[in-house]
């Protein structure tokens, strides 16, 4: 499979997430942000960082670039994408996805691993996974609390567009496991063709067990099926 | 204009200062001069107090390929790979401004790491503030913190390992350390040495502001009441544009554009400029008219002084401008031919096609003043505290006092607003004796740890010294790293102080002793003095930072337990040296009396030894007994584990105080695997050192046989509850 990754002024886990693609066979190609035609192919990322460097508001300014044009009409044509972290909150601002990333709860910056648990395993970026499978995975962020409106919650719900919600260990979904406050402890999310992955937590960082643990691993061989 | 000594003293010079400068200039300088010259000759540039205690220190060594002198130095580590690294200080600037002090102290380290060729790939730090309960020790934790935070996760470079400690004697005058590591082609390093005459100087990176005016000079003078107006010397940092100045030039370093390059950190352009064309005896001319400016109507004196950050200066080879330029245009950055290398040894700058300022390079470089301050030794007495005088606590209560305190709590509440794991080499993050990052793509690994210990620096200097640079060779060690080299920052207090100024020259013997003999030599570093208010010092804290390396890397080793029922053993000789103990500390708060000794011998023998234990496969976790003795080091080895321990009462020491809170040095703790236990004995014995069988692991019980009992849990809970309520 081709993938490509959106590469802005300010990405800093486009490195990562390019060796992690090739690690996972991919054929990988770097696209700076200034390009206006993307390279053919099946998988488009864009990676976490601080594109702009989160002036005016994080993702706000790489939303409107003009590389941003291609990916919404790849997106809209039904090729896969993926939005990690700031890559999230990009694919919010364009609108490809809904809702928004507000402050974490404590105003403060997290980086930690924490638990999420699989809730649609029946989508092209999931299907390796088991259904409510607990991953362990890192997260690192300032703004990773997602709000949305009650119509498009109920959506999310109904149309089991939630990927992932944060837990604690043995699965619980509280207050306790929700680092940042997000809206029903949400740590990703489906567009309504389920051709969009939007989430907070890296997978990237998770498929090397000399340096954590290999649960993303299934997200990105999920893609191949 | 004419100069007065007003100004002269506004411009931290002294007046004999001052004489001399005329004589070098064999004229009056004007005020852009003047300036010029206060800015190189401050302490901060010119480290003329301390010069000639640092030439003692151990510079050299089969691993070192570039000692202090440049912007960082540079080790070999096998193949075609190199480590670029070094610590600074941000001290003064963070307690006036938390936030943006401590931020750009990370960004200004940074650039010392990238000019010289090298993709950071670590950030560390040493952080020290006053009492938790003076007034702005809070808001200083947060700003320092955040600030920190705020510059490495935006960069991208993760924030590996630190240390974060509270003391009063900060409470006027915090410290910030930060410290970079970067991997670098052993062939492909890049020196400030300029080098050919009529050869282009230009400047890239961020527009020139009038921030930092003045920066260095501020930061080498004492606090006073007054300080809060200092504001406005303090600079402003942007990692977005830090981040693309560092791709831009590394994506510069991949051909051989560079002739020499220098970032522009303290006294800005004025300081790169000079070093560049004092390390290649050249002179340079700048027009300063094209100087990129943020704000209108800047004069000369305000871009030669400005501190703004984000900024580089670099000589190009003839004919490479139009390829350097496209590689800046691409990242949104200016690229401004300002100047040229010149023959007359001089520092010409023009401004309105008229000459401003001329000053002979030597003069503000190699001829800067050097001072061999008076110092006095240390007195330190040397008595006993007696036990029996003191009041009664179980071991029980006293554990539970160190473990809750602010300075032994588990730290994840700082850590946690760091990003350890950007750049996906992260082996090990802090929390550990060290970290330990993969050198990308290859198979072998660094381990990196800063360590400081201001209470023994003050109570005997040398000893300090030498115990601060042995507790971080051994935090090397445990994670299982050869020990290669360190960097040092020294902050100290007024060096004009004999006593100070003794306290700097003992510590520095000690540091020396200690590397020497350890074959760890000092390759980078940094001196802040004048850290204190209104004629009160800070305790001696020098701080250094290690880099070891550990080949064929397979897996961490670290101090959390791994199994039910394995052997701990001890090794190194406990005394019982409970002087400057944190068992009298946090107890009784008693500060009096000497460190524990150190012995090299056995701290070589011991960690050496400890190191073929891990490289046959023998250890599961090991940890260092330093502060708080070996119960503490069993704590923390159990606290974030599923295991406790059941330790045996000792048979050498009779006073149980003296055996489970000394602070005896060489010492370590190792967990390991029963049927392995005759294998690890045989190599302690055929190498001569000492240890001891003190118990085994178990579960979820922390246990000194028919002393003390409590669950992990329990522990877990003492030891994770100040930052949160703080």
């Amino acid at each position: 499979m081709k993938s490509s990754v959106i590469v802005f002024p300010g990405s800093n886990c486009d490195r990562d997430i390019g060796v992690a693609l090739e690690k996972m066979q991919f054929k990988n190609q770097m696209v700076w942000h200034k390009e206006t035609k993307l390279p053919k192919s099946d998988l488009i990322v864009i990676p976490g960082g601080f594109s702009y460097g989160d002036y005016l508001r994080s993702g706000a300014i790489a939303g409107k670039s003009l590389i941003i044009e291609e990916v919404v009409k790849a997106a809209n044509s039904g090729c896969l994408i993926l939005g990690i972290c700031n890559g999230f909150q990009i694919l919010t601002e364009t609108g490809l996805l809904e809702g928004t990333l507000l402050k974490n709860k404590n105003l403060k910056f997290i980086n930690k691993d924490v638990y999420v648990k699989v809730f649609n395993n029946n989508t092209k970026f999931t299907n390796k996974y088991k259904k409510h499978q607990i991953l362990k995975i890192n997260i690192a962020h300032n703004e990773g609390n997602y709000f949305t409106d009650t119509k498009h919650l109920d959506k999310l719900k109904n149309e089991n567009l939630i990927a992932f919600r944060y837990c604690d260990e043995i699965g619980n979904i509280d207050d306790k496991s929700n680092p940042n406050g997000s809206l029903e402890s949400i740590a990703g999310i489906f567009n309504d063709n389920k051709n969009i992955l939007g989430m907070m937590p890296h997978p990237e960082r998770m498929v090397d067990e000399i340096i954590s643990n290999n649960d993303g691993v299934n997200l990105f061989s999920s893609l191949f099926n | 204009m004419e100069i007065s000594n007003q100004i002269i003293e506004k411009h931290g010079l002294k007046i004999d200062e001052y004489e001399n400068i005329k004589k070098l200039l064999k004229r009056e300088p004007n005020l852009l001069e003047l300036g010029i010259f206060s800015a190189m000759w401050n302490e901060h540039c010119s480290y003329k107090s301390s010069r000639i205690h640092l030439k003692k220190l151990p510079t050299k060594g089969k691993h070192v390929i570039q000692g202090p002198g440049e912007n960082a130095g540079v080790i070999d580590i096998g193949d075609d790979d190199a480590i670029v690294f070094k610590i600074e200080s941000h001290n003064h600037p963070s307690y006036i401004e938390p936030y943006q002090g401590a931020a750009t102290g990370v960004g200004g380290i940074l650039r010392d790491v990238f000019t010289m060729g090298a993709r950071p790939i670590a950030l560390l730090n040493s952080i020290h503030f006053g009492a938790p309960d003076h007034p702005k020790t809070k808001s200083l934790l947060n700003g320092v913190v955040s600030g920190i935070g705020g510059y490495g996760n935006c960069i991208g470079i993760p924030t590996v390992a630190g240390e974060t400690k509270f003391n009063e004697t900060y409470n006027e005058n915090i410290l910030v350390n930060a410290m970079a590591v970067g991997h670098a082609k052993k062939n492909k390093i890049f020196y400030s040495k300029a080098k050919g005459v009529n050869k282009s100087v230009v400047y890239v990176g961020s527009k020139t502001g009038r921030d930092g005016i003045h920066g260095a000079s501020m930061a080498s003078a004492e606090f006073d009441e007054n300080s809060e107006e200092k504001k406005p010397t303090v600079q402003v940092g942007d990692p977005f544009t830090e981040k693309l100045l560092m791709e831009a030039c590394l994506e510069l370093m991949r051909d051989n554009s560079i002739i020499s390059i220098q970032d522009m950190g303290a006294a800005g352009l004025t300081s790169s400029s000079v070093e560049m064309a004092s390390k290649g005896s050249l002179g340079i001319e700048l027009e300063l008219d094209k100087v990129p400016c943020r704000e209108e109507n800047m004069t000369p004196y305000e871009m030669m002084l400005s501190e703004s950050q984000e900024r580089m200066l670099i000589i190009l080879e003839d004919g490479k401008e139009k390829a350097a330029k496209k590689i800046f245009d691409k990242w949104d950055l200016d690229f401004v031919v300002i100047g040229k290398t010149v023959n007359t040894n001089n520092l010409t700058l023009k401004f309105h096609n008229k000459v401003v300022g001329e000053i002979p390079i030597d003069a503000l470089a190699t001829k800067a003043p050097i001072y061999d301050r008076k110092w006095i030794r240390k007195k330190t007495k040397k008595e006993k505290i007696d036990l029996k005088k003191l009041r009664k606590i179980t071991i029980e209560e006293s554990l539970v006092k160190i473990l809750s305190s602010p300075n032994h709590s588990n730290k994840s509440w700082v850590t946690n607003q760091y990003d350890q794991m950007v750049m996906c080499d992260t082996a090990q993050k802090s929390g550990s004796d060290a970290a330990i990052i993969r050198v990308h793509n290859k198979d072998k690994a660094i381990a990196v740890s800063v360590d400081s210990s201001a209470n023994y620096c003050k109570s005997h200097p040398i000893t300090g010294g030498k115990l601060i640079v042995c507790e971080n060779w051994r935090n090397l060690i445990t994670v299982g790293a050869k020990p290669i080299a360190i960097t040092n920052c020294l902050n100290f207090g007024n060096p004009e102080n004999e006593e100070v100024m003794g306290e700097f020259a003992e510590c520095l013997e000690g540091i020396k002793e200690a590397c020497e003999f350890l074959n760890y030599p000092v390759v980078s570093g940094n001196v802040s003095f004048y850290n204190g208010t209104n004629k009160k010092n800070i305790y001696p804290t020098p701080v250094i930072g290690g880099v070891g390396l550990i080949n064929n890397f397979l897996k961490p080793i670290n101090h959390i337990l791994k199994k039910e029922n394995s052997s701990l053993f001890l090794i190194g000789k406990t005394f019982g040296h409970l002087e400057q103990s944190c068992f009298l500390k946090e107890n009784y708060q008693i500060f009096d009396g000497m460190p524990p000794e150190v012995n090299l011998l056995n701290e070589k023998n011991n960690g050496e030894t400890l190191l073929k234990l891990i490289k046959n496969n023998l250890v599961l976790s090991s940890h260092d007994v330093s502060n708080g003795g070996l119960i503490v080091t069993l704590s923390e080895m159990a606290v974030l584990s599923e295991y406790g321990v059941k330790i045996k009462k000792p048979k050498i020491l009779t006073n149980l105080f003296n055996y489970f809170f000394g602070e005896d040095q060489a010492r370590y703790v190792v967990e390991i695997e029963k049927k392995n236990t005759s294998k690890a004995e045989k190599i302690m014995k055929d190498n001569d050192i000492y240890f001891e069988n003190i118990g085994y692991t178990q579960k979820e019980i922390f246990e000194i046989e028919g002393e003390l009992k409590i669950s992990i849990k329990d522990l877990f809970k003492i030891n994770n509850e100040w930052y949160n309520k703080y």
